[in-house]
């Protein structure tokens, strides 16, 4: 089925809005099913109307290997607490209700064991704009890359550090929506410092897409977001933000703010 | 003889150039690593048509492992069988006690050939550990063993071992804290230190190169009973037998016979206290296709594709997926899977210690539990090979523990296994 205006068509929008503003578009990571799947709702909803353009719902996997403690922490807890992968589906499609824009993040079996065509049709269903895939890659991913095309979501896959030129091109063709730049060699968790590797990353990848590019990976205060928006396109957290959840909305709220206030250059300090 | 490096000498049998046996292997992994995987798979390309590597590994799989290793004929053991002949390939006589060594001297030197200085290995029994630990030791490398916290409790032995051997043991603490758990530690260590580590994967499974790899390391199994059998008995064995976890010592001696088509092949997996109770680690058996470490493979996962917990005495087979070759053969029919549970296996491993004066693992003596069905099953006529993969030094607490035969004031307190006689702590062979 086409549909008017696509999850990709909707995607893009994130993106070029924040580029005529002149900044980075802020990406925001939460898993859903923690602390609850409604908590996770809370969660998310207050990190988009403090000033995430988008949200990354972490579907909660066993096994995540490309995880840091700290995530593998809430996605354990939500996965004890009983959390579905429907109630992922369901997270994005009321965020999608109030007009928020979301996208799924999940490990790969859960989707094949879903049903990769039932996972598109209804992620699409639900309003969701896309799937970033950690372990996926586009050689085994011919049957999803189908699936997305037809239902207009965007397969966002991951180049890092170590991608050949050869595979950052093969990458950049099979993505759609936006281009994830990991931006160290690593797992997911907050980090001092940006790596350098990330504007070296950004830039060969540049040579090879039009894409935009969201860094990801190490991010966890306003000042780093400043950083990483000087030359990328998105900045995508998630760890701190788990972190800030364990305190709760208010935490939430207060570091998105500050990470909102950083993509535009305006964090000053730290 | 046959020699190591003839395993790698390339088969009737291989992936596709992406890995895939059929709808099974492949990659399924982080982008972050595919490099990684990349050179590994080049250089093994290369070290196996290198005259240079091909020579260190045989010299290092006859001088310094002890290979070959024997076939003995189990005449006493056979009687439990229903006559049938029962051969055991001894891998447990190799140095380290188990096939694993036969893997791991072989990416040790590849590790070298790519220049890297350090390996990273996971382990469930810790027989891989041990192995890889030893050839660290031999080779110069720094060695860092991830094993689950629940596995250093139940192997101690092995994990002493490991630090005597001078690596480092790090007990995992998160999910089941199991083999499952040290693979996931190991990928999330891999992605941090590739520049100048090697991940030394311990089973035929995880993302291509290492399903094909590690059978190619592995080979030498086969390769030598096969010759050994028909030298000694001029005729093929009716079957061979293994145990199967992630599979290395299964698709090891299994691989050479395939082309023989009246050769029965049968992979045990561990069936816990029974595949219909779920507490099991029978991943064929109880299993359905998904994608975990690396590779598409059978795997016990719930509705939602989430990796279920496993059980099995045996640490080695506690683990929810098994490599991407057997779920090819399995599919095809060519060899077949089949559960034996703690109590089989243990009451094989007491009468293989009582009747042929060998330990074994607890692994192996799934194997063996597996041979006494078959056996009867075929009859006196029959010859089985089954692959003996480890000694079970390693598993005398356990076994202690499981018969009651050390006085249990002198263990640490824990449950008594079910089906222990609650009076005497006893249980019947």
């Amino acid at each position: 089925m086409t549909r008017s205006v696509t999850g990709v068509d909707r995607l893009g929008e994130v993106f070029t809005t924040a580029k005529a503003e002149d900044r980075a578009a802020l990406i925001a990571y939460l898993p859903a099913g923690y602390p609850t799947v409604k908590g996770s709702l809370g969660l998310l909803t207050q990190a988009l109307e403090a000033g995430a353009d988008l949200v990354e719902v972490g579907l909660p996997y066993s096994d995540p290997v490309l995880d840091g403690p700290v995530i593998q922490h809430a996605v354990d807890a939500a996965l004890k607490a009983g959390v579905r992968v429907r109630d992922t589906l369901e997270v994005v499609e009321q965020l999608a209700a109030r007009g928020g824009r979301a996208v799924v993040m999940t490990y790969w079996n859960p989707v094949l064991r879903y049903g990769v065509d039932a996972f598109a049709r209804d992620l699409a269903s639900a309003g969701g704009l896309g799937v970033i895939t950690p372990d996926l890659v586009p050689d085994e991913g011919a049957g999803w890359l189908d699936a997305a095309g037809r239902e207009g979501l965007a397969p966002i896959f991951l180049v890092a550090p170590s991608s050949t030129d050869e595979r950052i091109a093969a990458t950049t063709a099979a993505t759609r929506g936006f281009l994830y730049a990991a931006s160290t060699m690593g797992v997911t968790g907050a980090r001092d410092a940006v790596s350098d590797t990330a504007t070296t990353l950004v830039e060969r990848a540049r040579t090879h897409t039009d894409l935009p590019i969201g860094v990801g990976l190490g991010v966890r205060n306003g000042a780093q977001a400043g950083e990483v928006a000087r030359f990328a396109d998105g900045v995508i957290v998630g760890s701190a933000l788990v972190s800030a959840a364990e305190h709760g909305r208010a935490a939430v709220a207060r570091l998105t703010t500050e990470l909102a206030a950083g993509v535009r250059g305006q964090h000053t300090g730290r | 003889m046959t020699s190591a490096s003839q395993g790698l000498a390339g088969t009737a049998h291989e992936p596709d150039d992406r890995g895939h046996f059929g709808p099974y292997g492949g990659r399924f992994m982080p982008e972050a690593l595919i490099a990684a995987v990349d050179e590994v798979a080049a250089e093994y390309e290369k070290a196996r048509h290198d005259p240079e590597f091909l020579a260190e590994l045989d010299r290092l799989q006859r001088d310094y492992a002890g290979r070959p290793s024997p076939v003995t004929d189990a005449r006493r053991l056979a009687e439990h069988a229903g006559g049938a002949r029962i051969l055991l390939k001894r891998e447990d006589l190799n140095h380290t006690g188990s096939h694993k060594i036969n893997n791991v001297l072989g990416q040790a030197l590849l590790t070298k050939r790519m220049g890297k200085r350090r390996v990273i290995a996971e382990t469930g029994a810790g027989q891989h550990g041990v192995a890889t630990a030893t050839a660290a030791a031999l080779m110069g490398l720094e060695c860092q063993v991830y094993m689950g916290e629940v596995d250093t409790e139940r192997q101690a032995l092995n994990v002493a071992r490991m630090r005597l051997l001078g690596a480092e043991v790090v007990p995992v603490t998160t999910g089941s804290r199991t083999l499952k758990d040290a693979l996931n530690e190991a990928y999330r260590d891999w992605v941090s230190s590739v520049g100048h580590t090697h991940y030394i994967l311990g089973t035929a499974a995880g993302p291509h190169p290492f399903p094909r790899m590690v059978r190619d390391f592995h080979r030498v199994i086969g390769l030598e009973a096969r010759e050994q059998v028909l030298a000694a008995y001029d005729r093929l064995p009716d079957a061979v037998v293994a145990c199967v976890g992630g599979g290395s010592n299964a698709i090891g001696i299994f691989h050479p016979f395939l082309d023989d088509a009246g050769v029965r092949l049968v992979g045990y997996e561990a069936a816990g206290d029974g595949v219909e109770t779920g507490r099991h680690a029978a991943s064929i058996t109880g299993g359905s296709p998904g994608a975990l470490h690396g590779a598409m493979s059978y795997l016990l996962q719930d509705a939602d594709g989430q990796t279920l917990e496993t059980h099995s005495i045996s640490a080695g087979l506690d683990y929810p997926g098994v490599g991407p070759e057997h779920a090819f053969l399995a599919d095809a029919g060519r060899a077949t899977y089949e559960p034996v549970t703690d109590a089989e296996a243990m009451d094989a491993f007491r009468l293989l210690c009582r009747t042929e004066g060998i330990i074994p693992a607890i692994e192996s003596a799934h194997a063996i539990a597996g041979a006494l069905r078959l056996g009867r099953e075929l009859g006196p006529d029959a010859t089985i090979l089954v692959n003996l993969s480890g000694r079970g030094d390693k598993d005398v607490d356990t076994a202690a523990r499981w018969f009651g035969v050390v006085d249990p004031e002198s263990l640490p307190t824990e449950e008594p296994p079910p089906g222990t006689d609650a009076q005497t702590g006893e249980r019947e062979l």
